[in-house]
């Protein structure tokens, strides 16, 4: 006995009788190849059901899945120039332009959204792959720069979510100068003492891996996800050799040191809220200032070497040495 | 030998004629050395009218000019002093960037420069100017060490990309990279970068998220390669022409559009015809970026660093 069938087979055939599109109700995990209905996958959050593929979500999928109850703000991005290179390939970039905002309704490829996470304030800077394989051009750079000053501006974190092949050919040198641009807006986040984590999204290549990708203060990626530099045909026809099993995969980049935790997608809001609770202590100086080795009470409370320590945050606390008023004002930064 | 790129030949066909008078003129024929006057000047001609309007995809062939000065002609002929200073500590030492500490015009400052090789052997030991993590480390760490003592940072840049290896990625090379603009973008000291040959995608702005961006006035600059850019967006290599023209990766390009701040003339025919002269200009116009930013007090440096890049691309070509 199974619910597709008993339940769902008969609506599915009143379905095709009613649309022309069948092939939208069922899908085929990219990875196991088992056909999964739709409701059923979106159910489970677009993973598979038989193998826990995680396939890629739009931008409004993932930004329902990371804020809390799934309520968020997004916000306008600014004008950027379009086609600043009147660009031509087999096709007129302003031609693919309009074909990726039609097809995804999206005015590029990234949406900025702010909300809570865990009950902690948080921007996302989420990257919609549909849109032009969520490549970054001018547009993206500059709302990574909106997301940024928002975050500074509500002293949120600032979360990022490359979904990304890498740069935007289309814009040319333009779309290499967002890795310095996009370097410079979470370096101010940074610099104000709030936590910037990347949530890295399959895929993550290319200039996006290079820039503001790599930068955080933490790294959490999805099961599986590709997170590289090179892409693998340029690696495999440049060294000739095939490349190891789940090479670029998250799981093989966190073994290699360069993500902190994989995380499947029904655990993000609650990993991310947890993660931004502890960083940010509401009482204590956030910016980078001396905390003492040990609390003066520590000798009286016989806390020696190898008992458990106080964590920093109550240390400073119970040490009374560095209470808010000596929070330094944050130094002024300009855009 | 001199080299000569396929829209050279004429100007070759020209040049051999020459030789092959000169070597018969030792009887000192004065109809000869008419002769060779003659078409002296009218191969100067050819080599002027054919510089002065190369198109992209031909400067991206004079960029990758094997008799063309690299990072180490420039240093040699530039820097006094010079003292190379080797590995990122971490792992190991990478050659395809040459690094070290020197006088430039009299200013101590640190010194990285891609450098591709000139033959087999030295092309190997370079990588062909294709760096992995360990480079891009050694940089920020010299970079480090410039913030650390002050000292200015010129780089010359020239590379056809990052190294595309599994070790590469294995050791974080989207990771190294991130972090050398990063690095490069807080120092509180000048940061100069030249674009001297191939300014190739994240492994050439690794290391030139400068304050000042010199380029020569056939170098390019560019998101990805013409060939990597028409193998994507026309399925074929065959159109890298076209793929060089729609990129706008020329100096000229460049500076139209608010990325580079100065082109540097060339001699007639390219950098390779006089690598000295190059050299030299290229000297000329560093020490005046170096001055002007020297003269900026330290503390302002970054902030407008970073002003210069949030503004650009706000305009486009015009
Ligand atoms: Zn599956």
């Amino acid at each position: 006995m199974n619910w597709i069938s008993d339940y769902v087979r008969p609506r599915i055939r009143s379905l095709i009788a009613k649309q022309d599109v069948p092939e939208n109700l069922w899908e085929k995990c990219p990875s196991c190849g088992q056909m999964i209905f739709h409701r059923e996958l979106e159910a489970n959050l677009r993973v598979c059901t038989a193998c826990g593929h995680h396939m890629r979500i739009s931008a409004q999928r993932r930004l329902e899945l990371l804020f809390d109850e799934g309520e968020f703000q997004t916000i306008e991005l600014p004008e950027t120039p379009v086609d600043p290179l009147r660009f031509r390939d087999r096709e007129r970039y302003t031609d693919r332009l309009k074909k990726a905002r039609s097809k995804t309704g999206k005015q590029d490829a990234i949406v900025v959204a702010h909300g809570t996470i865990g009950g902690s304030k948080a921007v996302v800077a989420c990257f919609d792959f549909a849109f032009m394989g969520g490549s970054m051009g001018i547009a993206v750079g500059e709302g990574l720069v909106a997301a940024a000053r928002l975050a500074v501006l509500q002293e949120a974190a600032l979360i990022a979510v490359p979904a990304s092949g890498g740069a935007r050919m289309q814009e040319g040198i333009l779309s290499l100068m967002q890795m310095p641009r996009s370097t410079i807006a979470v370096e101010q986040v940074k610099e104000a003492g709030l936590p910037y984590i990347v949530l890295l999204t399959d895929p993550t290549t290319g200039g996006v891996s290079a820039s503001f990708a790599m930068l955080g203060d933490i790294h959490i990626s999805e099961p599986g996800a590709v997170i590289g530099f090179a892409g693998q045909r340029v690696i495999e026809e440049t060294i000739r050799e095939q490349l190891p099993e789940g090479f670029q995969r998250a799981e093989y980049l966190r073994d290699h040191g360069m993500v902190d935790l994989v995380v499947p997608r029904g655990e993000l809001n609650a990993t991310l809220g947890r993660l931004l609770s502890l960083l940010t202590v509401p009482s204590l100086p956030r910016a980078a200032e001396i905390i003492p080795l040990a609390p003066p009470e520590a000798a009286a409370d016989g806390t020696g070497p190898g008992e458990p320590v106080a964590t920093e945050a109550e240390s400073v606390t119970s040490g009374g040495e560095l209470e808010s008023a000596e929070r330094e004002p944050q130094e002024p930064r300009g855009g | 030998m001199r080299h000569y790129l396929d829209f050279e030949k004429p100007v070759a066909e020209l040049e051999g004629k020459i030789e092959e008078l000169k070597h018969l003129s030792d009887a000192g024929d004065l109809n000869i050395a008419e002769e060779v006057q003659r078409l002296q000047t009218k191969a100067d001609r050819l080599l002027r009218s054919t510089y002065a309007k190369l198109s992209a995809w031909q400067k991206t062939q004079v960029a990758r000019h094997p008799q063309r000065p690299q990072a180490s002609d420039y240093i040699a002929q530039l820097v006094t002093d010079f003292t190379p200073l080797t590995g990122d500590r971490l792992y190991g030492e990478d050659r395809a960037i040459l690094s070290g500490l020197g006088r430039l015009g009299g200013h101590a400052c640190v010194v990285l420069g891609q450098e591709k090789g000139k033959d087999l052997t030295s092309r190997q030991t370079h990588n062909f100017g294709m760096a992995r993590p360990e480079g891009y480390r050694k940089a920020q760490r010299l970079m480090r060490l410039a913030q650390r003592f002050g000292l200015p940072v010129i780089t010359f840049v020239d590379t056809p990309g990052a190294y595309p290896g599994i070790g590469a990625e294995e050791r974080g090379q989207a990771e190294a990279i991130a972090k050398s603009i990063e690095v490069s973008l807080g120092l509180d000291v000048p940061v100069i970068a030249v674009v001297i040959g191939e300014g190739g995608s994240g492994g050439a702005v690794a290391l030139a998220s400068a304050d000042r961006v010199l380029m020569l006035e056939h170098a390019v600059y560019s998101v990805i390669s013409p060939e990597g850019c028409a193998s994507i967006l026309w399925r074929s290599a065959d159109h890298a022409k076209d793929a060089a023209e729609a990129l706008r990766l020329t100096a000229q390009d460049l500076h139209r559009l608010g990325v580079i701040d100065t082109v540097i003339e060339e001699p007639v025919g390219g950098a390779h015809r006089a690598p000295q002269d190059t050299v030299a200009t290229v000297g000329r116009a560093l020490q005046g970026a170096l001055e002007e930013r020297l003269a900026v007090p330290r503390g302002e440096l970054r902030q407008q660093r970073r002003q210069k890049f949030l503004e650009m691309g706000q305009a486009g070509l015009g």
